[in-house]
């Protein structure tokens, strides 16, 4: 209520549209600012990679071996004694080109799906419905696994399949969304003006649930790289001589009781990374929903 | 046992303020009232003006945030600045409460009687069939026909207005000494509306407990109160026995709620009168009279935007914050007959 | 209750039946059961091999005869091991079973404790810690947070082991098991118990700030029994929900737990399966491991219906 009232009064105070009063409301969300600043900032390392890496890519230093952090080798070296950080960034470009991939593939999917079947209801509401009760009953990764295995483990591949088994949940959200948009007097109107369906779908209802899309994009982008990297780890996902963080987890399995420097520092960056894709979620949901906010 | 004289349940200069981002929301600024046995007060104010939240003041329900000074006395004894754990026994024994939706108030995991059967055990230690039969007969009492069965449904199962007999029931389980009523009809239909108040009526006969009636409707007011406060911005403006509130209300609120009062006398088509603009905001409380903006009959600029009017006697047990309480002029008669069409007749005030 | 116990068991029955054939098809297209004869000189060799399999058969039709056999336990025998597919999947349904009750039973309790005393104590500084603790554990990959415990607790202390559920011919519940039983327990948990106990918190805050508990408290309820009995009953009806959506993801949680602890259960027979190629074993566990999700789906929906009236009567 005192939300609603607040939300009231900006829009008397000033006229606004909806995009600066989400903006004015995301700035207010300290931990998300913050959290968007340190993503972009990981992107653009990762994918500047070329110019900012310490060393070249893949370049061994077999006298050196492997080495635990320190002056010319920041994170360390593996037992090829090829530099961690600068496999690091490189391994970071395809965990984020995957997360970011899948996120954008599955929204669209699920946005599209979902807005149909909420909109015209029936029998194509009915087989989104059951569909997703079908995914929902299987383990998630066995059936990415064999996946994986049939079409093969290349990067486009792995975005492909993570898309195609994620977009349900969009769907899902989206579906709901409409479903209670659609009856609102606005969308009456524009059918009564005699708008096509795929308009007033475009036009009034998407804008509408715009928010939603959003949130679930950013949870879609956490939950890809983290089963990028669980594939990965697991042989089932990026394979040599591509690197992923999940993947150079794998390489220094059995390893890291002695080179403990190989373990943490791809992990911390799939948690840093995941971390700050979650607060930029929770940022865009209190910015687009203020009442939701706890 | 209280001499009649004495009140059971007296507040006194009552203030409870939260805070709150934009500043301190004062919600109760000062209210002061006393109820007797078997004596119905009502207190009539729109929404925000802080009539629910003194009601849950008095049973200590705020939240830990609100800050509550001045007193509330049952039978004497003071209440605020009691412990949770100093409250429990009074709470649902002493002083009970009806809420105003029962389907949100009553929990709806638990049977209907299995709830009112906690109510009872928690100050007194029956159980068994024993237990069983006062819940029984106590959904009886409230009017509910096959009160056996009915126990053993849930709240979902009820109508709207069985519900709130069933919220009644638990209400009075231990014959409370006084029972506050939030708004215990506005969600129902008008003619349940009559039954339900009907019931307080023949609660009260029995038990000669002290009832708070809560609403923001002078109409149901009209059928059950003796006394009426008006509340208006956490402040009481007006106090009255209920044929002199609707007769000679002496605030221009109080005129302004009556004539908003739709009629069914049929004998002229009726203008819905209502007051101008909106309630205040609790945090920007304006200067002087809170009502100034709204009033009709202010004086702008002058005593009205600028001295906050006290609360002052006009004639016997009658008080009024008005400037101008005694200049009013009477309302006219025909607006009042049918005002005042539910009034009670009572024998014993 | 009946009839709505009835009609969930109805429910998942065409449910399971739909799922088994699409992932029949799907395991059945991507791993060819003869595919180790494809260095055969003969080309008839494997021409033969499919005709005795039945694998020249309509995909519907091989489906019934298997589906047939699955229904008596028999899976057919692995072309890759040779050994009798239902004997490989009870081998590993016995660690799986440990694992995941478990687990499960852990990840409720944790959950329940730290989401309602989150919200009973809200804005507190072990409330503040909690949500913290909840943010970071959803952000980690579980089979990373596996990998840090086994350095921490096992290499560098020696505190817990990190190697099966049993050392040497230890057996069944002594100390030996406790001291294997923690670190797989957390692996499979930690991501289920940050985002359940975020869940709880936030459903119990719903229900602490609901009516009834107001009414609750008008009664003279004392505040345990207004926490415990009016908002928790409550708190737990979208709880349920929640644990059974994610059971599936504790089932495949198992792959990588049993991987990295080297526990011989249903992950590890996925495991090597999927390595070798063994389409037959593959296809039983995708029908055992729906089955037991779609088991627990309908234990945790019946659980639904016992706490909800409302659902029960409707």
């Amino acid at each position: 209520m005192m939300e609603q009232m607040e939300l009231i009064n900006e829009a008397e105070a000033e006229p606004r549209s909806q995009w600066q009063l989400v903006r004015r409301r995301f700035g207010r969300h300290r931990v998300a600012v913050v959290a968007t600043i340190v993503l972009l900032v990981l992107i653009a390392v990762c994918f500047g990679a070329h110019w900012i890496a310490p060393y070249p890519r893949g370049e061994q230093d077999l006298l050196l071996g492997p080495t635990g952090p320190g002056g010319k080798h920041w994170f360390g070296t593996d037992n090829l004694g090829i530099d961690q950080l600068t496999t690091l960034l490189y391994a970071g470009q395809i965990s984020l080109k995957i997360g970011l991939a899948v996120a954008l593939i599955s929204t669209v999917i699920g946005t599209v799906v979902g807005s149909i079947a909420g909109y015209f209801g029936k029998f194509s509401d009915q087989f989104l419905m059951r569909a997703t009760d079908l995914f929902l009953v299987v383990p998630q990764i066995a059936v990415l696994a064999i996946a994986l295995k049939k079409f093969g483990h290349t990067v486009n591949w792995i975005i492909v399949v993570l898309a195609a088994l994620g977009w349900m949940y969009v769907a899902r959200i989206v579906r709901g969304q409409v479903l209670s948009i659609k009856e609102k007097e606005y969308v009456e109107a524009a059918r009564a003006s005699g708008a096509s369906s795929a308009r007033i779908i475009a036009r009034h209802i998407l804008p509408n649930c715009i928010g939603p899309i959003l949130v679930n994009a950013t949870l879609a982008i956490a939950g890809a790289i983290i089963t990028e990297s669980t594939l990965s780890f697991l042989g089932f996902g990026i394979q040599i001589p591509d690197e992923s963080w999940g993947h150079m987890l794998s390489s220094a399995e059995g390893n890291y009781s002695v080179n403990t420097h190989l373990l943490y520092f791809p992990g911390l960056m799939i948690l840093l990374t995941v971390l700050c894709v979650n607060f930029l979620g929770d940022g865009l949901r209190d910015a687009f929903d203020p009442q939701s906010r706890r | 046992m209280t001499s009649p004289l004495e009140p059971v349940l007296e507040v006194r200069d009552l203030h409870v303020t939260f805070p709150s981002d934009d500043g301190d929301v004062h919600a109760v600024a000062g209210m002061t009232f006393a109820v007797h046995e078997n004596e119905t007060l009502g207190i009539v104010g729109e929404s925000g003006s802080g009539k629910s939240v003194t009601s849950m003041a008095v049973l200590g329900l705020l939240p830990r945030s609100a800050k509550v000074t001045g007193s509330v006395k049952l039978h004497g004894h003071e209440l605020i600045g009691l412990t949770d754990a100093e409250m429990q026994p009074i709470r649902g024994e002493q002083i009970a409460m009806v809420f105003q939706d029962a389907l949100t108030a009553l929990n709806p995991v638990f049977k209907v009687g299995d709830q009112i059967a906690e109510a009872i055990k928690v100050h007194h230690d029956v159980s068994g069939p024993d237990l069983e039969r006062r819940v029984v007969g106590l959904l009886e009492t409230v009017g509910i026909p096959n009160p056996k069965d009915r126990a053993g449904q849930y709240p979902h199962e009820f109508s709207g207005g069985m519900r709130q007999r069933a919220m009644i029931a638990m209400s009075i389980a231990n014959e409370p000494a006084v029972l506050i009523a939030d708004e215990p009809t506005t969600a129902l239909d008008v003619t349940i509306q009559a039954q339900v108040l009907e019931v307080f009526e023949r609660i009260q006969e029995r038990t000669r407990s002290s009832v708070i009636l809560i609403t923001h409707d002078l109409g149901v007011v009209a059928g059950t109160a003796d006394r009426v406060v008006v509340m208006y911005a956490g402040r009481e403006v007006e106090m009255a026995n209920v044929d002199d509130l609707f007769y000679n209300p002496r605030h221009p609120y109080t005129r302004g709620l009556l004539a908003s009062l739709p009629r069914v006398d049929g004998s002229r088509l009726s203008r819905l009168n209502r007051i101008k603009g909106q309630p205040p905001s609790l945090i920007a409380v304006p200067s002087g009279c809170a009502f100034h903006p709204r009033c009709d009959d202010a004086e702008v600029p002058g005593r009205c935007d600028l001295i906050r009017p006290e609360l002052r006697t006009i004639e016997q047990r009658h008080r009024a914050a008005c400037h101008f309480a005694e200049q009013l002029p009477p309302l006219s008669t025909t607006d009042l007959s049918a005002a005042a069409g539910g009034e009670k007749t009572t024998d014993h005030v | 209750m009946l009839t709505y116990s009835i009609r969930r068991v109805a429910y998942s029955i065409p449910v399971l039946l739909i799922a088994s054939f699409l992932l029949f098809v799907f395991v059945r297209t991507t791993f060819d059961p003869t595919a180790r004869l494809a260095a055969s000189r003969d080309p008839q060799v494997r021409i033969r091999e499919q005709q005795r399999l039945g694998l020249d058969d309509p995909l519907a039709t091989q489906y019934g005869r298997w589906l047939k056999g699955a229904a008596q336990g028999d899976f057919g025998k692995s072309e890759v091991t040779r050994d009798e597919v239902s004997k490989t999947i009870r081998r590993g349904m016995g660690n799986t079973l440990q694992l995941i009750l478990i687990g499960a039973a852990v990840s409720c309790v944790i959950a329940l404790a730290v989401g309602v005393y989150s919200a009973v104590r809200q804005y507190s500084a072990l409330d503040y810690t909690f949500t913290g603790l909840s943010y970071i554990g959803v952000a980690m990959p579980p089979f990373w947070f596996g990998l840090i415990a086994i350095q921490f607790f096992a290499v560098r202390h020696h505190w817990l082991l990190s190697l099966g559920l049993h050392s040497g011919d230890s057996q069944g519940f002594d100390l030996d098991y406790l001291r294997h039983l923690p670190l797989p327990i957390a692996t499979l948990c930690v991501q289920i118990v940050a985002s359940w106990s975020r869940y709880e918190r936030a459903s119990m805050l719903d229900a602490l700030n609901a009516d009834y508990v107001r009414t609750a408290r008008a009664k003279g309820l004392r505040p345990r029994k207004v926490i415990l009995k009016h908002a928790l009953r409550n708190a737990l009806i979208p709880f349920v929900t929640v644990v059974a959506l994610d059971f599936g993801a504790l089932f495949g949680g198992l792959i990588i737990t049993e991987q990295i602890f080297s526990i011989g259960g249903m992950g590890r027979v996925f495991f090597s399966a999927i390595q070798q190629g063994d389409a037959y074993v593959l296809e039983a566990w995708m029908l055992v491991a729906a089955v037991l999700i779609i088991f627990f789906n309908l234990v945790a929906d019946l659980l639904y219906g016992v706490l909800d009236p409302r659902i029960r009567l409707s």
